[in-house]
């Protein structure tokens, strides 16, 4: 069968299968096993609407629990195990771990990662969306910021690596610099500074999203606010951060957050523009260098990896949830 | 403290679209001005070119002589009260109180002893380390105007203050605002609202807005009993006042009016021989009526009764498409399908030709 027939029959099951669970499993539901009608009548449609979410909610539960849940448990008893996984070595792959240089260099470069990213993203955001607020031009402005996001991190990753080419005619900054007559250089190789170059990708991706939604937290300041402090005599810089950032604070936290989970994940920029080396290790490139080879080695990285998003993702959570109220 | 003048002040949007024009108004220092008007007129308009917050696009505004025009908010001497209150949410209601005279740069002592004066003054001394979300709507509304008496301003401007709170505080707060008035006399207040109880109680003046400009300046009771068109004859009093067509008959002191209905009205307003036949409105209010035995102004049947308790409303059968309407006093119940005759006391008997009073000839 050809792939696209194939993709075809792929989605027309797929959607079908839904629409057919959905729609059968509440009419045998409402027909049969609480029918709405004789003396149970008020009865019964309280019991179905009782169970009808849970009907529902089942396909993603357990879509859920089978691939999110059984992979956590399963990598980590995987990462008691040794390289080929038969012999039992308990924290091994732990200890030796944390005894190894490259892991606190990747461990010590994500931490770098993850305070400069969400904090850059996120400044920038906020001073986009607040500066094209007014702006009649301000939306172009907004989806050319916007655009990144729809570029996945290896595209962009291959953009940047023209911005910082070496030959003067390709890369900006060796354009600038061969101008003023200096030698050209490659910033991925000077050690410490190059992480940043390799955050920058992500920071320019990530500014967005931040965007787009701190302008609609900004929009949803009351307006009358801002006219009192005027009143009060306060000036623009005293508007925006006394009145309107502490406004949305709630929604910057979010933003924060998001990126900062965003950030523990990501492990295309470093592989597509060092592969690690020149000491621009994070966790996850850190994971994939033993993927396939180490899997007890990778799966406790993976492990290491989730146990510091958690706190950070419960936060978001909570966050958001308190957003909603 | 302060007087207020505005000269020949208009406002237009986007250069064409035309909102107010020639307002001219003189506020003495120690009045509470009320701007009235029906919705779109431009009241809230008029007062946020006061505060500053709109531009003003022709014309002056003076606060005490000086032209105010280009002169930002802050530094006109103003402080205003929102509909929404406009609380600042992530402030307690001290720092809200605070905000203006801590962005001022006065120091600490100072601020303090001022927000502890207006927080007694308002009763809201046990709230001060709440945030605006733990207070009802009346102790916010309370906030909002502790937060501008504290900067001590030459007028407070209030935009529809009391628009937000439920009927029982609104009367509540009502009353307040006139308190908070007569505890500081030297202060001019302007008040924007579409409540008429709220400008007939409160104002010092009413300024009746309309058709984008003034239709007339007044004290309430001038504005009740002598408005100077139709316009502010229905728009002040409520129900509004009824409007019959009618012919001059008799001129003199007293000038008679033979109505199309066949009633005939007599009116205290002078009129001269000139007038003999100019067709006229003849306005009296719903309350003026009074049961007629022989001589009426107007008869009909009661079509539907409202009874109130302390008055009872009566409507007739429409004139130039408004029902008239009566208003007694007390409980009468048994009128409804009735024939009953109307006259009015002379004095409350107002004519109006082409939409102006004979008064304001």
């Amino acid at each position: 069968m050809s792939p696209v027939l194939q993709g075809i029959l792929t989605i027309l099951i797929g959607v079908g299968g839904c629409i057919a669970y959905f729609y059968g499993s509440n009419l045998i539901l409402d027909k049969l096993i609480f029918p709405a009608r004789n003396d149970d009548h008020g009865r019964n449609i309280n019991r179905a609407t009782m169970v009808r979410p849970w009907l529902f909610l089942f396909p993603a539960l357990f879509a859920l629990s089978l691939y999110l849940i059984y992979p956590v448990i399963g990598s980590f008893i995987r990462s008691l195990y040794n390289r080929s996984g038969d012999t039992f070595i308990g924290l091994g792959n732990y200890v030796q771990m944390f005894s190894e240089d490259g892991f606190r260099t990747a461990f010590l470069n994500n931490v770098l990662w993850a305070l400069v990213v969400p904090a850059a993203a996120t400044f920038f955001g906020l001073l986009v969306a607040q500066l094209t607020d007014r702006l009649r031009w301000g939306n172009i402005a907004k989806s050319l910021i916007f655009m990144p996001m729809a570029i996945s991190f290896v595209g962009a990753s291959l953009i940047w690596k023209f911005v910082y080419a070496n030959d003067p005619d390709i890369g900006i900054i060796n354009a600038v610099r061969d101008y003023f007559g200096m030698a050209p250089i490659d910033v991925l190789q000077i050690p410490f500074w190059n992480n940043f170059f390799l955050m920058v990708i992500l920071v320019w991706i990530q500014t967005g999203f931040a965007m787009v939604i701190l302008s609609a937290a900004l929009r949803g300041i009351p307006e009358e606010t801002v006219e009192a402090a005027i009143i009060d005599g306060a000036n623009p810089f005293q508007i925006f951060f006394k009145i309107k950032v502490p406004q949305i604070k709630g929604t910057i936290v979010v933003v924060w957050t998001t990126i900062t989970i965003l950030v523990l994940k990501v492990f295309d920029i470093v592989y597509a523009m060092t592969g690690g080396n020149f000491a621009t290790e994070i966790l996850p490139s850190y994971m994939m260098d033993f993927m396939f080879r180490d899997d007890g080695r990778a799966t406790a990285v993976a492990f290491v990896i989730m146990l510091i998003v958690l706190p950070v993702m419960i936060w978001n959570i909570r966050q958001a949830r308190s957003e909603m109220r | 403290m302060a007087n207020l003048k505005l000269t020949d002040v208009s406002k237009t949007y986007g250069g064409s679209v035309e909102v107010l024009k020639d307002i001219d108004l003189d506020i003495q220092q120690g009045e509470l001005i009320v701007f009235v008007g029906p919705s779109g007129c431009g009241k809230s308009t008029l007062l946020r070119m006061i505060a500053g917050l709109e531009k003003i696009s022709g014309g002056t505004l003076e606060i005490d002589g000086q032209v105010v025009n280009d002169v930002p908010p802050a530094q006109r001497g103003i402080a205003m009260v929102f509909q929404s209150y406009a609380l600042y949410p992530h402030m307690t209601v001290r720092e809200n109180m605070s905000f203006a005279l801590k962005i001022a740069k006065k120091p600490q002592a100072e601020i303090d002893e001022a927000v502890e004066r207006a927080a007694k003054m308002l009763q809201l001394d046990q709230y001060l380390d709440r945030l605006p979300k733990a207070l009802s709507g009346g102790q916010r509304q309370r906030v909002a105007i502790g937060r501008s008496i504290v900067r001590d301003p030459k007028v407070y401007l209030f935009d529809e203050p009391l628009s937000n709170l439920d009927a029982a505080l609104r009367v509540a707060t009502r009353i307040e605002i006139a308190q908070l008035k007569e505890k500081m006399p030297e202060s001019t207040m302007i008040y924007v609202t579409h409540d008429q109880v709220e400008a007939m109680t409160l104002a010092s003046r009413i300024v009746v807005l309309a058709n984008k400009g003034i239709a007339q300046v007044g004290t309430p009771l001038e504005l009740y009993e002598t408005p100077n068109s139709e316009f502010v004859a229905q728009f002040i009093g409520s129900p509004a006042m009824n409007l019959l067509p009618g012919e001059i008959i008799e001129t003199g002191a007293q000038t008679k009016v033979k109505l199309a209905d066949g009633g005939v009205a007599i009116s205290n307003v002078p009129t001269n021989a000139d007038d003999l036949g100019m067709q006229v409105n003849v306005g009296v209010r719903p309350e003026d009526f009074v049961s007629a035995t022989d001589d009426f102004i107007f008869h009909g049947t009661v079509q539907i009764t409202e009874a109130l308790g302390e008055v009872t409303l009566l409507y007739f059968q429409e004139v130039n498409g408004n029902p008239v309407i009566g208003k007694l006093q007390g409980i009468h119940s048994g009128l409804r399908g009735t024939d009953v005759r109307l006259t009015a006391d002379p004095a409350k008997v107002h004519l109006f030709a082409n939409g102006t009073s004979l008064l304001y000839r």
